[in-house]
């Protein structure tokens, strides 16, 4: 079965990459990767070169954020692989499969300090699941089909593969496995039966229960679980940022976005609930507020597949260690007997008061979009930027208060529809990310919901997406200024906006034109679905500069540290 | 409310696991008292006994972080009472003269401990047991001057 072939290191990493069925590979080469790039000019793997690495790690995270499959990038030794790390680290943070090949000075001039050398082990160690440095040539397949396989499975998350030169350029006879046992690596996936039971009873004994989805949810492909489950229990849906998708907003029992930038509907009804299931989420600051207030009525079940999530952040009540869908589908089976045996009411008489609570909720906190105002207010444009998707088109974001205008007002049906830099928050991610959406998926429409100042730290990927014909609309939403941290200079810091004033921004048309990309510009509320319309029927990259109110704030907010009710509006 | 835990570790032999260890009670912020490290019944695989301090909380939390990582293959928590546990000290004791030597070879031997080096104004005892014998021994000769100490963190096994 398995047979042994003389090869060189390089070509034995391209020949795995191939039997991983990788079809794309973001990245640069440099002097420590020559010859993987001189395997990859062979290769049917598509190489799209970026014009900075850590656009070639943001992209590979986009890839496998909108397709589930791993995503791929690579760089050099020395400053690629550090110029990568900001979007491993996002990828880690975010719980993204990606592997990351990076070159490594030979063998003989490990740690001599010789030229483009950088600990990557040691800088990658915190921020990735696992990394190798390749020690042999034979052992290459092994640890690509581990690398594999660690990223994609579990909790999926960032591996890096340290390759020095020599270990590309000898020859050795080598082996491809099928399959490796990794040993001290057993995620949990069926969740324990007698804890799911309890959950059970749990949620037919709640008079007012919730459902608090997460990324978790979309990485395991549980949307249909989730929606049955609340339609099940008749309980609200509220998702984090990462968990947007997972269960259609547009839903009577969709409450949005829960935390600092949540929606009102959302924060009120985690308050009430008396009993909580919350699944593939982490409970990050960002979503609970303080946490001493967070769902202080609630019994918190937490599903999860990572062990080390439960009760990390939030007291939690009952654990159930598992894959969200495997654990869901029991759930979802055993709330079904218990309510066809009678011993249950389930969604029966007691709920109605709490389904109509939420039901006013919503509706009376139903955020308000339709402003008319010039320059342009930015709920305005996300109404008339969703009103030109389809519910399929793919919503990736920058980071600031454009990240937060798009999470807070856009409603998203579909899992791996909205992608943002959730844990990490990395301005620059989304012009990159959205570029791996479209060559995931070239046959959406991918926009990036920008601002101007996060666009402007990827913005040299302009030219990767002209020359290799990746059709992405990147929105800025142009207010001159870093807003997130101005709105909480004004806010928090009495108004001393230091060093958040960006001041004559470049001409954002004029840079797409530049870059042979299109530019457009957009002033009025009418002018700006036709825009984007136009973006994406021309087929080519474009930038579309929307001037919005220079201080305009997201709102609602939960100051930091503060009770989720807490809301300034 | 803070309280030392032992904990045993399976890992992997391979480069950068200590740095992998090390590292992630740095970035999780646990505090940790010890580290010792070693081969174990099973080729390959290192016996890694740590001592850590913080409350139930963090205990969990250091258990199933560790649990994580691709090459620890097992984490036990030991119950002190349940557990042998040792340590090894180098003492390094000042000895100004015949009878000072006389007597902290003495206390030595009442610790059972021995004498590994004799030096005209030096000797240095290596002593074996668990922390509180060590600690014992240590603030008994504290009064002629220590001038160098060297432990090699607990190590520690389950009784039975």
């Amino acid at each position: 079965m398995v047979f042994e072939m003389r090869m060189k290191g390089s070509r034995a990493i391209v020949k795995s990459l191939e039997n991983e069925n990788v079809e794309v590979i973001f990245g640069i080469p440099g002097g420590a990767t020559i010859p993987l790039f001189d395997e990859l000019y062979d290769s049917s793997i598509r190489t799209i070169l970026v014009r900075h690495e850590q656009g070639a790690a943001h992209a590979a995270e986009g890839y496998a954020r909108v397709c589930g499959e791993v995503g791929v990038c690579t760089a050099t030794s020395g400053p690629g692989a550090t110029n990568l790390t900001t979007g491993i680290a996002d990828a880690y943070l975010d719980s993204s499969p990606i592997v990351a090949f990076t070159g490594q000075v030979a063998t003989p001039f490990l740690g001599k300090d010789a030229f483009q050398e950088a600990d990557t082990m040691g800088i990658t160690m915190p921020i990735t699941k696992h990394n190798f440095q390749l020690r042999s040539v034979e052992e290459i397949p092994g640890v690509i089909k581990t690398a594999f396989t660690l990223a994609r499975t579990g909790r999926p998350g960032p591996v890096v593969i340290d390759m020095p030169k020599d270990m590309q350029e000898k020859e050795a006879d080598i082996k491809f496995p099928k399959k490796v046992d990794i040993e001290g690596y057993r995620p949990t996936l069926k969740g324990h039966i007698r804890q799911i039971k309890k959950a059970a009873e749990m949620l037919l004994d709640a008079r007012m229960p919730i459902i608090f989805a997460g990324g978790g949810i979309i990485i395991s492909g549980a949307e249909r679980e989730l929606y049955d489950l609340s339609a099940l229990l008749q309980a609200p849906v509220t998702t984090s940022l990462m968990g947007k998708g997972a269960f259609p907003e547009d839903h009577p029992l969709a409450l949005g976005m829960v935390g600092m930038h949540g929606r009102k509907a959302a924060n009120y009804a985690i308050n009430d609930a008396d009993v909580m299931l919350a699944v593939g989420v982490r409970f990050s600051d960002r979503s609970t507020g303080a946490v001493s207030c967070f769902a202080p009525e609630a019994k918190i079940i937490h599903v999860d597949i990572d062990p080390a999530e439960i009760g990390k952040n939030v007291r939690v009540d009952l654990p159930v260690v598992g894959d969200a869908k495997l654990v869901l589908q029991d759930l979802i089976k055993l709330i079904k007997e218990s309510i066809k045996k009678g011993s249950r009411g389930g969604k029966g008489g007691r709920t109605t008061a709490w389904q109509e609570k939420v039901k006013r909720y919503i509706k009376e906190f139903q955020p308000r979009m339709d402003y008319d105002d010039i320059p342009l207010h930015p709920a305005r444009v996300i109404k008339e930027i969703m009103g030109a998707l389809k519910p399929d088109d793919i919503l990736v974001t920058e980071v600031g208060q454009c990240q937060m205008w798009a999470a807070h007002f856009c409603s998203i049906t579909r899992p791996r529809t909205f992608i943002s830099s959730g844990g990490l928050g990395t301005m620059g991610f989304g012009f990159p990310a959205a570029m791996g959406a479209k060559v995931a998926r070239p046959d959406r429409n991918v926009i990036d919901i920008a601002g101007d100042g996060s666009f402007l730290m990827n913005c040299q990927e302009l030219a990767t997406v002209v020359e290799n014909d990746i059709p992405v609309v990147v929105a800025v939403f142009n207010n001159r200024y870093l807003g997130m941290v101005r709105q909480w200079q004004e806010i928090f810091y009495d108004r001393r906006y230091s060093g958040v004033d960006l001041g004559t921004q470049p001409d954002f048309v004029k840079l797409a034109e530049a870059f042979g990309a299109e530019g457009m510009r957009v002033e009025r509320p009418e002018e700006i679905a036709p825009a984007v319309r136009e973006a994406f029927k021309s087929g080519m990259p474009t930038v579309i500069d929307v001037m919005i109110a220079h201080e305009e704030n997201i709102l609602p907010m939960v100051p930091p540290g503060r009770c989720l009710k807490d809301i300034i509006e | 409310m803070d309280d030392g835990y032992i904990l045993a570790a399976m890992v992997e032999d391979k480069p950068g696991v200590m740095q992998r260890i090390s590292g992630l009670f740095r970035k999780r912020n646990f505090n940790i008292d010890s580290i010792s490290v070693g081969s174990s019944e099973k080729p390959g695989v290192s016996r890694m006994t740590l001592t850590v301090t913080g409350d139930s909380q963090i205990l969990e939390q250091v258990i199933k972080q560790l649990s994580k990582l691709v090459e620890v293959i097992k984490v036990t928590r030991l119950d002190e009472g349940e557990a042998v546990t040792r340590e090894l000290a180098l003492v390094k004791i000042g000895t100004r003269d015949e009878s000072e030597r006389a007597e902290v070879v003495q206390y030595a031997n009442i610790f059972r401990g021995r004498i590994v080096d004799v030096h005209k104004e030096s000797l240095i005892v290596e002593i074996t047991g668990d922390r509180p014998k060590i600690d014992a021994f240590i603030n008994l000769v504290d009064v002629y001057g220590i001038k160098e100490l060297a432990k090699t963190g607990l190590t520690a096994m389950t009784r039975g």
